[in-house]
């Protein structure tokens, strides 16, 4: 099974109207070539789940800017100001989670939970048209579990079979979202051989990712 | 009163015990950092992802891998540690976080506080506040205390659309120091040269005034 493929044989799999998921906080560890490719191939209807929304120039907020995306799940959208404008002209479906929130949903979704409990968004918008239990007399909303068509990852260091190493701050939402969608894709910035990566150090592993190209 | 942000600053940042961890939130809770107590080991979590976070790299230094939750660029210090964003919020939300220190656009008497939008006019999203207020032991609101218009901030009531209710401990303003309890608000410091009815004038809230009222420095 060959996993490191071309960029171009990478991007054969997109699709209009699939729901992706998107690594990456304000740019920092988000697979910008992937990205790139999106709107290279005028992929429409995205449908995307990520942290944010990046800036009109740079990582996801490109999609946003050039119209191909039909509806973000992202706990933030301030440095995008294409977005909220989008979001107010009824023209983006818009759903805002908070960030821990986000982080667990797509946490359920690759490892088989329904959902979870959290009391973040007790008392707020947030828990409008949400179950609310009470577990020993402190209430939580009912937060379901999030999934992808596919996933793009980045990574720092990839080995042939898919084990992924992240580096510092880049890492945030990337391992959540390689449990949690039906194809995975890796942005690579080092492809090492099998064998190379301590298995004790694999924070991704292999098992998870269907693809790697070099970034 | 550009020196608001150094007043709040040096006051919150006399308020943490030696081993707290701290998440400090964008703008002038960022600034906090710059007064931290040498004496003092605090560990600052930043939300994207790790703790020992440091100031601002020095030219030449800079990781694109390591930024705060601001997007700038930041150092990781000796003994901090990366995770991702599960992890990251299991911290936040778990009670792992000594403090947070956040803005505010509204807090209320019943320590309810609105910072994440103005409905019709800017709506950046929650990010990551709705969880650092649920979850941290204490909420510090670092904020000038009245609009740029001069309307209170402080309010019997938050009318914006709330971040979480009933979490805010403390708020420090430019004006002064101030505790929510069950009672109402206590002003328990009063910044130098601010007197009790000037800081009432500007606060919808009724102040309740700490017996040993101190002055703020």
């Amino acid at each position: 099974m060959q996993k490191v493929i071309t960029r171009e044989k990478a991007l054969e799999v997109f699709k209009d109207n699939q729901v992706f998921m998107i690594g990456g906080f304000l740019n920092v560890g988000t697979p910008e070539s992937l990205v790139d490719g999106l709107i290279e191939k005028g992929i429409k209807d995205i449908t995307f789940i990520a942290n944010d929304t990046a800036f009109p120039e740079i990582g996801v907020g490109k999609l946003v800017v050039n119209r191909q995306v039909k509806k973000t799940i992202v706990s933030h959208i301030g440095t995008n100001p294409e977005t909220g404008k989008q979001m107010n002209a009824g023209e983006l479906d818009c759903e805002l989670v908070p960030q821990g929130t986000l982080a667990e949903r797509i946490r359920c979704g690759g490892a088989g939970l329904g959902g979870v409990l959290t009391p973040t968004g007790v008392g707020t918008v947030v828990e409008e048209g949400k179950q609310k239990i009470v577990l020993n007399g402190q209430e939580y909303l009912l937060e379901e579990a999030l999934k992808a068509d596919i996933a793009l990852i980045k990574a720092a260091k990839a080995d042939t079979f898919g084990n992924l190493v992240y580096r510092r701050s880049a890492r945030n939402f990337n391992p959540l979202m390689a449990t949690a969608a039906e194809l995975v894709i890796v942005e690579a910035e080092e492809i090492v051989e099998v064998g190379e990566l301590d298995p004790d150090e694999v924070m991704t592993p292999g098992i998870f990712v269907n693809f790697i190209i070099k970034g | 009163m550009s020196n608001v942000r150094e007043i709040v600053g040096r006051r919150i940042a006399k308020y943490f015990n030696d081993g707290d961890v701290v998440n400090l939130g964008i703008g002038m809770p960022t600034g906090v950092g710059n007064y931290l107590p040498e004496d003092k080991n605090i560990i600052l979590q930043s939300e994207n992802g790790f703790t020992g976070l440091g100031a601002s790299p020095a030219e030449g230094c800079e990781d694109k891998d390591v930024t705060n939750a601001g997007g700038q660029l930041v150092t990781i210090l000796p003994g901090g540690a990366c995770f991702d964003s599960a992890a990251s919020f299991g911290i936040i939300r778990g009670g792992h976080l000594a403090a947070t220190v956040l803005g505010a656009l509204e807090v209320d008497e019943k320590g309810n506080l609105a910072n994440w939008m103005v409905p019709g006019k800017i709506v950046p999203g929650m990010g990551g506040a709705m969880d650092l207020v649920t979850g941290a032991r204490k909420v510090i609101i670092a904020m000038e205390h009245a609009t740029k218009k001069g309307a209170p901030k402080i309010l019997k009531e938050c009318t914006l659309p709330l971040t979480a209710v009933g979490k805010v401990s403390i708020i420090v303003t430019e004006m002064g120091f101030m505790e929510v309890t069950k009672e109402g608000i206590v002003l328990k410091e009063i910044a130098p040269g601010v007197t009790v009815e000037e800081i009432q004038s500007k606060t919808e809230a009724k102040l309740i005034i700490s017996p040993d009222l101190k002055p703020m420095y």
